[in-house]
């Protein structure tokens, strides 16, 4: 929707918010009296989603692989048994893979097509990850967006690009850092970003956290 | 199917905006929507195939302007109405005028 002048967008931006909320309950509404949902049970999906699951689960993930060289290697091997054994089970019942950062190589994870992401150890995904810019860019120009993320990688380093879809998704198990000898999983988990999971980051520098 | 939804390798739609402290959902109707979706996925209403598909044959222009849990809703009232869970009068009313199918099986709190 194009707004004339500031003033007008504002206006705009209201009533078409409004719209889409009064639609949404027309639908909750007719659902519910069709006895197809039990509006409770939306409450508990939505208080799963904002506060059960997220990027601290994927942290914990990667963290173990840092640690714990069996487990790095059933991660790389079935990603989706491996985080099960931790009580991460997808509920969509899609594949996790997970991918492997090396000196030689960066791993970078987009969804070109829509929005897949690896839900059950990274909560649902944030808006870029779901925008036009980033699927339209990331296979096209990765280099650019990470520069956009403030990564900058040494151009002998190869960017390999995994295009998510609705039955595999992708993890990428980042280097773990120097300086981080004898450290717990839970201080090593304190390093782990949501974006250095998606590819579009790195760990912390240790030196940050402590 | 391809459309525009297969956005890989296009040009033109900007650099990429990283929201700071992002919230999970950003209005309360987002999450009844993913919460609807689920629901009725665990219901077999649909699969995830069938939303992707009703999302992807939006026009473009409503594809491209909408935001992304707007396309849910479009989407889910588009399976809602195609596979005959309610009519698109009763969504527009926003009240079921006869009762609703049989379903396999029912999202409730204690499942």
């Amino acid at each position: 929707m194009v707004a004339h002048d500031h003033g007008d967008e504002d206006h705009q931006h209201g009533s078409e918010l409004s719209e889409t909320q009064l639609r949404v309950r027309a639908l909750e509404t007719v659902l519910s009296e069709k006895g197809y949902i039990d509006p409770a049970a939306l409450d508990a999906i939505v208080d799963y989603y904002e506060t059960k699951v997220g990027p601290r689960n994927g942290a914990k993930v990667v963290a173990k692989a840092w640690g714990d060289p069996a487990f790095r290697e059933a991660l790389l091997a079935d990603a989706t048994t491996a985080v099960g054994t931790l009580g991460h089970v997808s509920r969509v019942g899609d594949h996790l893979v997970a991918v492997e950062n090396t000196p030689k190589r960066h791993n970078m994870v987009v969804c070109t097509l829509c929005s897949c992401y690896p839900w059950e150890i990274l909560g649902l995904p944030p808006v870029w990850y779901k925008s036009a810019p980033y699927r339209s860019r990331a296979v096209k120009d990765p280099r650019g967006v990470l520069a956009d993320f403030g990564v900058k990688l040494p151009i002998d380093i190869e960017i390999r690009v995994w295009d998510s879809t609705a039955e595999t998704r992708f993890l990428v198990l980042p280097i773990r850092p120097a300086g981080t000898d004898g450290w717990s999983e839970e201080q090593l988990a304190e390093l782990v970003t949501r974006d250095c999971m998606i590819g579009t980051g790195l760990p912390k520098n240790p030196s940050e956290s402590r | 199917m391809d459309g525009v939804h297969d956005m890989g390798g296009m040009d033109g739609f900007g650099k990429i905006e990283v929201e700071k402290n992002e919230p999970v959902f950003h209005a309360s109707w987002e999450g009844r929507v993913l919460a609807m979706q689920r629901s009725m996925a665990y219901a077999r209403a649909w699969n995830i195939d069938h939303s992707r598909f009703a999302q992807e044959q939006l026009p473009p222009i409503t594809y491209l302007s909408a935001s992304y849990y707007q396309r849910w809703v479009l989407a889910i009232e588009k399976n809602i109405v195609a596979r005959d869970f309610a009519s698109a009068e009763e969504l527009k009313a926003g009240h079921a005028t006869t009762p609703g199918k049989m379903l396999r099986r029912k999202l409730t709190v204690s499942v």
